[in-house]
């Protein structure tokens, strides 16, 4: 049986994994990849939260985690088509989207 | 109907920005009236906060997620002064580059919606849209310019701006988990009832949302976006996402941690963290700027030792307990003394460097004899940073100092004032090179009306608030009160 316990231990899981992608990987494009799993691990906590609700104090809002993750989903989308836009600009002027090599802004 | 008005100015903003567009599609041959159809919108927004002030009603509107209070219109203030400066200083530039120029200002207005609506926020979840509402133009703006620093600073703080959210994010997770509610005033609720149960799970949600509005406030260890960005990004840009997301973030901060997580939260633990960190700002964010040859740069670092100097008032808080007040109205006019002078700053840069097509503080030598107002300017704003009077910096740091002594950090402001000393050997350093150094060539530099405009406003701000400081200290107070209630 499935307990919120299981839930969230992937979501940890795939939030530590995003985290070590997106601060290890050196191409931009590998970086927001790793965010944008450390944004689904949120999105699976909250659902998580919202379905479990019941075995916490109060609940006021149950429907609101579901709501949240509809937000998360949209702003991420808007996030990554700006993110994806800079990385063509980068990669016009300078062949490269490697974040090691992005060292014009020095002392 | 009433639930509208009460974010009024935040739409008066947001249609000022579609006006923008929709004027530009229309009439192009009329751009040059662009920069006025955004300042109306930012007119309006400060007339209705002010119709807000005179009916003295203060609510709350859609189911407790938002509020208007003398706190939120004491920002939005704020940020209504912040957005109109910079769209005067950005006129002359934005014309220099020729290109999107409503989509330029559509985006600054955006960003500006953005802030007004986090400092009304009193939910997650608007908490959460208010922020990147101001975040992604921002990250838009700062990869604006043509060159090829500038979309690498764009990238960079798309990069490290997303990874602090998602941090942040996972923090909101956790404490919607808590509390089953994403409204603050529940989730404080449940903390107060919950009592020594699930402590740790809050723990670890203060620290994720510590960690993601740290990268806000550009606090240590997570300023290191800072310096590049501020540097490659046009300067209008750097000079408004240096005061307008540094002030946003500390507006939800103290509401988040003193409204949300409250008093049976905030012990003195976390007032050693806030501690901690103003410490190691202040003091890396002030060694670091000694060696900048850069002035953008200087500023970067500077900035991140002035975040240092808001978290002695944070820290003064989180021990206060009910003398919250004091501690919150110091970092408020910490906040608007700041915006003003750091503003001022940047805006000097711009007219100095848009002329001299260098950023070298080794290349503002002489200026006095160039251009006499700038340097002038630019020599009160620093000196206004450096906390020496009769300035508004003076005052904001006094009374983030005394907020501090009066919460028994004595050693923290020992560490503040001896950064205030190496801040001003810095800051003067570049005054005198400025006063007394010997230019290259004598040729005087022409300054364009709306950059002197636009520095007069801010400079003259920072000499009156300087002299007489009263009426914004009794603003700071008035808005800091809110905390009193809860």
């Amino acid at each position: 049986m499935l307990t919120l316990e299981h839930f969230l231990t992937v979501g940890a899981l795939l939030f530590c994994l995003g985290l070590v992608i997106a601060l290890s990987k050196r191409n931009a494009i590998g970086v927001l990849m790793g965010i944008e799993l450390m944004l689904n691990s949120v999105n699976i906590t909250l659902v998580a939260f919202s379905r479990f609700s019941d075995g916490f104090a109060g609940a006021a809002q149950p429907i609101a985690g579901h709501a949240f993750v509809a937000f998360i989903i949209t702003v991420a989308a808007a996030e990554a088509a700006v993110a994806l836009a800079l990385a063509v600009a980068v990669y016009r002027s300078r062949q490269t989207v490697e974040v090691d090599q992005l060292d014009l802004l020095k002392l | 109907m009433s639930e509208l008005d009460i974010v009024g100015p935040q739409l008066a903003i947001l249609l000022a920005a579609g006006a923008v567009l929709v004027w530009d599609a229309l009439l192009p041959s009329r751009r040059q009236y662009l920069p006025y159809i955004a300042l109306a919108g930012i007119l309006g927004a400060a007339i209705w906060t002010s119709t807000w002030v005179i009916r003295g009603d203060f609510q709350t509107a859609f189911d407790g997620t938002f509020a208007i209070d003398q706190y939120a219109v004491f920002f939005q203030y704020v940020f209504a002064g912040i957005t109109a400066i910079v769209v005067i200083a950005s006129i002359d530039w934005v014309d220099r580059v020729g290109r999107r120029q409503s989509e330029y200002f559509a985006l600054v207005l955006t960003a500006s919606a953005g802030l007004m609506f986090l400092a009304g926020a009193r939910d997650l979840i608007t908490i959460f849209l208010a922020l990147e509402l101001s975040s992604i133009p921002q990250y838009i703006l700062a990869g604006w310019g043509k060159d090829q620093r500038s979309s690498e600073a764009g990238m960079k703080y798309l990069l490290l701006g997303a990874i602090a959210s998602a941090l942040l994010l996972y923090g909101m997770a956790l404490l919607y988990g808590f509390a089953g509610s994403t409204l603050l005033t529940d989730i404080s609720a449940a903390i107060s009832n919950s009592g020594a149960d699930n402590r740790s799970l809050l723990v670890v949600a203060s620290i994720l949302l510590i960690a993601g509005f740290g990268f806000k406030m550009a606090v240590v260890p997570f300023q290191m976006w800072v310096p590049d960005v501020y540097q490659g990004a046009p300067t209008p840009v750097a000079a408004f996402l240096s005061v307008g997301s540094k002030a946003a973030a500390f507006a939800v901060v103290m509401r988040l941690f003193f409204e949300g997580l409250g008093e049976q939260f905030l012990s003195n633990d976390w007032a050693m963290i806030f501690a901690v960190i103003a410490a190691v700002s202040m003091t890396l964010g002030n060694v670091l700027a000694i060696v900048q040859r850069d002035i953008k740069r200087m500023l970067g670092y500077s900035s991140i030792a002035q975040a240092g100097n808001f978290m002695i008032g944070l820290a003064a808080i989180s021990i206060l307990g009910e003398h919250f007040v004091q501690g919150a109205s110091g970092v408020l006019l910490f906040v608007a003394a700041y915006a003003f002078t750091n503003l001022g700053a940047f805006i000097a840069v711009i007219g100095i460097s848009q002329r001299i097509g260098s950023d070298d503080i080794a290349d503002y030598a002489g200026m006095w004899r160039r251009a006499p107002l700038l340097a002038l300017a630019l020599a009160i704003c620093l000196i206004s940073l450096a906390g020496i009077p009769p300035t508004a910096g003076f005052w904001a740091k006094l009374y983030v100092f005394n907020a501090g002594i009066q919460a028994d950090l004595a050693w923290l402001v020992i560490i503040g004032v001896l950064n205030s000393v190496i801040s001003a050997y810095y800051y003067l350093a570049v005054v005198r090179q400025m006063f007394l150094g010997e230019a290259e060539e004598e040729q005087r530099l022409a300054i364009s009306p709306t950059v002197g405009l636009a520095l007069g406003v801010a400079t003259v701000g920072v000499i009156v608030f300087g002299i007489i400081p009263t009426p914004l200290v009794d603003a700071a107070r008035e808005a800091a009160a809110i905390f009193a209630v809860s």
